[in-house]
C-alpha cells in the first residue's frame, strides 16, 4: 500500500472524529436555539471568542470521553507494531490483519506506538484530572478564603501566611519533593489527600446547614443523606490498598485510582488552592462592605450564611472566569509533571509524557512530540478564550 | 516606611525558615536517607549497616537538632563511629578523635558553609554560585526581550481599545499565555533547528552558550521563556492602558488639542505602567519554573538544571541550597514589588 498524502490523512482523521463532530453540532445547535433561557452560559454564544473557545474545549472533552470508550482511536495506545517505529504520518502497516486499521494516521513513536491514538487517550487523562482537581482546589480556597476575608484579624494573618508559604515555593521543586517514589512510600501524599479532600465535605455541610438551620426537619435528613454519600466517596478515594491509609475493606471500597494518579491529583490541588484562597479572600473583603451584607447582618443572619449565601453568589463572575483559566493552568501543570516524568507511569499516554518521549529525537522525527504539543496548546488556548468570552459577557450586565 | 520594611523583612525571614525546614524534613525522611546510604556506601547494605552508616554520619540525630546544625545555630556533631573512626560535621574525619586546635564548632548556612554535594562532588556554595551566574545570563536576556516586547504590545493594544490592532495583538498575547515552555520550546526546536523541517537557523541545544552565548545558540531558549511571560504582562499593560485612556485628564488633553502620540507618550504611559511593574516583579517565581523547563529542554546547565539534578538524585544539601536561594529570590522580588508599587503610586500609603 502507498503511504497516504496529507489530504487523505486529514480526511481520515476527520472521519475518525465523526462522533465528536456530531456531539459538537448537537450541543451547539441546542445551545444556540435555547440561548436566551440559559443565563450566562447562553450569553457565551453571543461572543465569537467565547464560542471558539468553548468549541475547542468541548472538542477535547468529547474526544476524551469518546476516546475512553475506544470510539475514536485506531489502535491500542500501548500496542507496538515493530515495523512502525518512528514512521512518518500516514504510513500503512505492513501485512495488516483483518479488522486492524491499516494506517498510523499520525505516524509511530520511538516505541512503534500509534501517535494518533495516544493523543486521543491523552485527552482523557486531562479531561479526567484537570477539571476535578481545579474544583477541589476551589473548594479548599473558598472554604478557607471566605472566613479569612470576612473575619479578618488573626485568622486572616495565619491563613494568608500559610498561603504565601506555599506560593513562595517553586512549583517544580514542590513536585519533585512530593512525587518521588520515596516520599510516596512514606504516605505523605495520602495524608495530604486526607486533609485536602475533606474540604468539599466541609463546604457542602456548612452550605446546607447554614441554609436550612431554621428547619431541622429538612436539614437533618438532607445532611445525613448528602454527607453519607460524600463520606463514602471520600473514604473510597483516600483509602488505597497497600499504602499508609487503608481505611475501608475492599468490599466497600468503590474505586481505586491507578498508577500514582492520586499523588498527581493531590499535588495539583495543593499547588492551586493558595491562589484560589487569595482571590476568594480579596473578593470577600470587597463584598463584605456592601449594603446587602449589612442588611443580612442586621436581620441577624449567622456569619456562615452571609459568607456562603450572600457573598459567594455575588463573587461568582470572577470565580467562574478564574475557574476556566485555572483548568488551563492545571492542564499545563499536568503537562509539566509528565514532562519531568513525575507521578504518572512512563507508558502513560498523557501529553506531557509523550512530549518528553518525543523530544529526544526531535531533530530527526517531528511528529511524536508535535502532535501532543499542539493538542495541549489548543486545549489551553480554548480555555483561555472561553474565560475571555465569559469575562466579556459577564461584564456586560 | 521603616516599620513596614522591618515587618516585611521579618515575615520574609520567618517564611524562609519555615520553607527550609519543610524541605529539610522532606529530604531527611527515612526512605530518602536509606537511598542516600545505599548510593554512597553499597547498594546491598543490610538494614543494620544502613542504620550504622547513618548513625556514624550524624543523620540519626533528632530532626530539629540536625536542622539547627545545618542552619549553624547549634554546634556541629562529633560522633565516634562503630567502625572506630571519629567523624565531625565541620572538620571531616578526625585522625586522633579530637578536633584540631582553633577548629570551628559551628558550621552551617549562617557561617557560609553550605555543605557538600554528593552528585557533583563539590561544595554546594560554589556550585550554586556558578550555576546562578549562568542562569543570571539567561534571565538578563529574557528580561531584555520580554519586558520591552510586552510593554510595546500592551501599549499599542490598549491605546485604541477595540481597534483591529487591539484585536490582533490581544489574540497573539492569549496564544502566548496558552503555550507553556515545553510546548513552545519543542515547536521552536522543530521549526528552527531540526533537519526534518530544513530551517537550521539556530542550535537546538544551548550547552555551548554556557561559555560563549551567541545569537545562534541562545535565541531559542531566551525566546521560549520570554514568550510565555510576555502575553501575560502584555495583557496587564493593555488593561491598564485602556483604563487610563478613558480617564478624565486624557479627555481634557484631547480637547486641548494635544496630538495623539503626545497624549500616549506624555500623559498616559506613566500612569499605565504602574500595574505592569508589579506584574513583572511577580513573574519572577514563574520565570524560575520556566528556567527549569527550558534548561532541561535545551541542556543548559544552569540553576534550573541543577535543581532537577539535585532533586532527581536526592542530593540533600544541594537541594536545600537550591531551595534557599529560590525561596529568597521569590521573597525579595515580592518585597521589591511592594516597595516599588508604593513609590510609583502616591495614592497608596503603607501605614
Amino acid at each position: 500500500m502507498e503511504p497516504l498524502g496529507w489530504f487523505d490523512i486529514l480526511t481520515r482523521i476527520f472521519m475518525q472524529f465523526m462522533p465528536v463532530w456530531i456531539a459538537l453540532v448537537v450541543l451547539f445547535t441546542l445551545s444556540i436555539v435555547y440561548k436566551r433561557r440559559l443565563g450566562l452560559y447562553g450569553k457565551l454564544f453571543d461572543s465569537t471568542i467565547g464560542m471558539v473557545g468553548f468549541g475547542l474545549v468541548m472538542f477535547w472533552v468529547f474526544t476524551g470521553i469518546f476516546g475512553a470508550f475506544d470510539l475514536i482511536i485506531t489502535h491500542d495506545p500501548l500496542a507496538q507494531v515493530s515495523s512502525m517505529k518512528n514512521k512518518p504520518p500516514g504510513t500503512p502497516i505492513m501485512g495488516a490483519e483483518d479488522g486492524q486499521y491499516p494506517y498510523y494516521l499520525f505516524g509511530g513513536d520511538n516505541l512503534a506506538r500509534d501517535v494518533f491514538s495516544r493523543m486521543v487517550k491523552g485527552a482523557w487523562v486531562v479531561v479526567q484530572i484537570a477539571p476535578l482537581a481545579t474544583l477541589f482546589a476551589f473548594m479548599v480556597g473558598i472554604t478557607l478564603g471566605l472566613p479569612a476575608g470576612y473575619y479578618g484579624g488573626k485568622l486572616d494573618t495565619l491563613l494568608s501566611f500559610l498561603a504565601n508559604l506555599i506560593l513562595a515555593f517553586p512549583v517544580i521543586l514542590l513536585f519533585y519533593l512530593l512525587v518521588t517514589p520515596e516520599i510516596v512510600d512514606t504516605g505523605i501524599p495520602n495524608y495530604m489527600a486526607m486533609v485536602l479532600f475533606i474540604f468539599p465535605l466541609v463546604f457542602v455541610a456548612v452550605l446546607l446547614n447554614s441554609r436550612y438551620r431554621t428547619q431541622p426537619a429538612v436539614r437533618t435528613p438532607l445532611l445525613i443523606g448528602v454527607l453519607g454519600v460524600m463520606g463514602w466517596l471520600y473514604l473510597s478515594l483516600i483509602s488505597q490498598p497497600g499504602t499508609a491509609i487503608t481505611v475501608l475493606p475492599d468490599a466497600l471500597d468503590l474505586f481505586n485510582l491507578q498508577g500514582g494518579i492520586l499523588v498527581v491529583f493531590v499535588s495539583v490541588v495543593f499547588v492551586n488552592s493558595p491562589t484560589v484562597f487569595r482571590i476568594v479572600r480579596g473578593l470577600a473583603m470587597d463584598i463584605k462592605t456592601r449594603d446587602y451584607v449589612a442588611a443580612a447582618q442586621t436581620r441577624g443572619e449567622r456569619p456562615w450564611y452571609i459568607m456562603l449565601w450572600e457573598i459567594l453568589p455575588n463573587a461568582r463572575g470572577p470565580l467562574i472566569v478564574d475557574f476556566c483559566l485555572r483548568i488551563g493552568y492545571t492542564t499545563i501543570l499536568l503537562g509539566t509533571l509528565g514532562f519531568f516524568g513525575l507521578g504518572l507511569p512512563p507508558e502513560s499516554p498523557d501529553w506531557g509524557t509523550t512530549i518528553n518521549d518525543g523530544r529526544r529525537l526531535l531533530q530527526i522525527y517531528l511528529h511524536p512530540a508535535m502532535v501532543p504539543a499542539f493538542a495541549l496548546l489548543s486545549m489551553v488556548l480554548g480555555l483561555n478564550l472561553l474565560a475571555d468570552g465569559l469575562r466579556e459577557e459577564s461584564l456586560r450586565d | 516606611m521603616a516599620f513596614f520594611l522591618l515587618r516585611r523583612i521579618g515575615t520574609m525571614l520567618l517564611t524562609a525558615l519555615c520553607l527550609t525546614f519543610i524541605v529539610f524534613w522532606l529530604t531527611n525522611l527515612a526512605p530518602n536517607l536509606e537511598k542516600l546510604a545505599k548510593n554512597q556506601g553499597n547498594v546491598r547494605m543490610t538494614d543494620e549497616q544502613v542504620a550504622s552508616f547513618l548513625q556514624d554520619r550524624g543523620y540519626a540525630q533528632p530532626l530539629p537538632l540536625k536542622y539547627a546544625q545545618w542552619l549553624g545555630v547549634a554546634p556541629g556533631w562529633v560522633i565516634e563511629g562503630r567502625d572506630g573512626t571519629t567523624r565531625s560535621r565541620c572538620n571531616g574525619v578526625l585522625e586522633n578523635g579530637v578536633p584540631p586546635e582553633n577548629a570551628r564548632s559551628f558550621c552551617g548556612v549562617l557561617q557560609g558553609d553550605w555543605g557538600y554535594s554528593t552528585v557533583f562532588q563539590d561544595g554546594v556554595g560554589s556550585i550554586i554560585a556558578t550555576r546562578l551566574g549562568l542562569t543570571g545570563k539567561l534571565m538578563f536576556w529574557v528580561m531584555m526581550v520580554m519586558v520591552p516586547g510586552a510593554l510595546i504590545i500592551g501599549v499599542l493594544a490598549g491605546m485604541r481599545e477595540g481597534s483591529r490592532t487591539d484585536r490582533t495583538l490581544s489574540t497573539v498575547s492569549i496564544i502566548t499565555t496558552a503555550t507553556p515552555e515545553y510546548v513552545s520550546g519543542v515547536v521552536f526546536i522543530a521549526v528552527f533547528a531540526s533537519t526534518a523541517f530544513g530551517l537550521r537557523w539556530f542550535n537546538g541545544s544551548a550547552t555551548s552558550a554556557m561559555e560563549d552565548a551567541t545569537f545562534e545558540n541562545f535565541t531559542l531558549p531566551v525566546m521560549t521563556i520570554a514568550l510565555y511571560g510576555m502575553g501575560y504582562i502584555a495583557r496587564m499593560t493593555r488593561a491598564s492602558m485602556a483604563e487610563v485612556m478613558t480617564a478624565q485628564y486624557i479627555r481634557t488633553a484631547r480637547l486641548k488639542g494635544v496630538s495623539f502620540p503626545n497624549i500616549v507618550m506624555k500623559h498616559a504611559l506613566r500612569n499605565a505602567l504602574i500595574a505592569p511593574f508589579t506584574v513583572i516583579m511577580l513573574q519572577f517565581p514563574w520565570l524560575l519554573n520556566g528556567v527549569v523547563i527550558v534548561e532541561t529542554l535545551f541542556n543548559y546547565k544552569g540553576f534550573g538544571w541543577t535543581l532537577v539534578q539535585a532533586a532527581g538524585n536526592n542530593d540533600i544539601e544541594l537541594l536545600l541550597g537550591v531551595s534557599v536561594v529560590s525561596v529568597f529570590v521569590v521573597l525579595i522580588t515580592q518585597l521589591i514589588s511592594d516597595i516599588g508599587y508604593v513609590y510609583l503610586n502616591p495614592r497608596i500609603s503603607v501605614s
